[in-house]
């Protein structure tokens, strides 16, 4: 679980997760999708490239409070059994917004375990800074 | 008092650094797995879990009535991009010197 207390607003916070103008910033991917229950969505490389660098279906949207997604290596499209699962809940907690990630399905020891428990601190990090003093971090640096 | 007092004053603390090892090695656990195998009472083990849960370094969740311990490494990924960054940068910088000088007599 990755947890991060940010000064804005839950419809900020939401859009900033959706909306491929802000994670371009804080992400550096640009996340696609109409975000309807049922749809697929993709996690791109701002550098071009065609192939997403990760993609899944929207198993759940709830705005601006719950997304439930799922998460895979483009190799593993069609493999459903090896899609893991993420949570973002936002919950108003006085002016700041507690933002939950919730990162399971993974299978143990794997690659994307391992990357993901990298990537999600750097990504939220850079998010709270971008929301809070308009500057994201340079999320991949030293990776 | 600051956030990041709150993760200085948390991680102050060979006891709480412990349990953060034992979450990381293992995610998600009881109070009651935490206190196996720990020469610290289930009091001593509470009070640890209460000041690190303060500073967000410890969420939990309830898991029918279980009540599950995780590690959230956000908070110190927050210090490292505030702390430890800057000074890597200038640490990179003067390294970075120290190759071009030892460098330049072969390519002169």
């Amino acid at each position: 679980m990755y947890v991060i207390y940010i000064a804005a607003s839950a419809d900020t916070v939401w859009k900033a997760l959706l909306d491929g103008e802000f994670t371009r910033q804080y992400w550096e991917r640009d996340n696609v999708s109409d975000w309807a229950p049922g749809s697929s969505w993709e996690h791109r490389r701002i550098d071009g490239g065609r192939d997403p660098a990760i993609l899944g279906e929207v198993l759940e949207a709830s705005p601006p409070h719950r997304l439930v997604i799922t998460w895979a290596e483009p190799s593993d499209r069609m493999r459903r059994d090896r899609h893991s699962r993420v949570t973002f809940d936002i919950e108003p907690v006085a002016d700041m917004v507690r933002l939950t990630i919730t990162h399971d399905d993974l299978e143990p020891g794997s690659d994307m375990e391992r990357k993901i428990s990298q990537g999600w601190p750097r990504v939220l990090s850079s998010l709270k800074s971008l929301l809070e003093t308009g500057r994201p971090l340079k999320t991949w640096a030293g990776r | 008092m600051d956030d990041a007092d709150e993760v200085f004053k948390a991680l102050a603390d060979g006891s709480r650094r412990m349990l953060l090892d034992r979450l990381n090695a293992h995610d998600g656990q009881t109070l009651t797995e935490l206190c196996a195998h720990l020469h610290m009472s289930r009091q001593a083990v509470t009070h640890h879990l209460t000041a690190l849960e303060a500073a967000n370094l410890v969420v939990t969740t309830w898991r029918g009535r279980e009540k599950l311990h995780f590690l959230n490494p956000v908070p110190l990924q927050e210090i490292y991009d505030r702390w430890i960054r800057k000074f890597e940068r200038s640490r990179l910088r003067a390294m970075r010197a120290l190759k071009r000088r030892l460098e330049e007599p072969r390519s002169a």
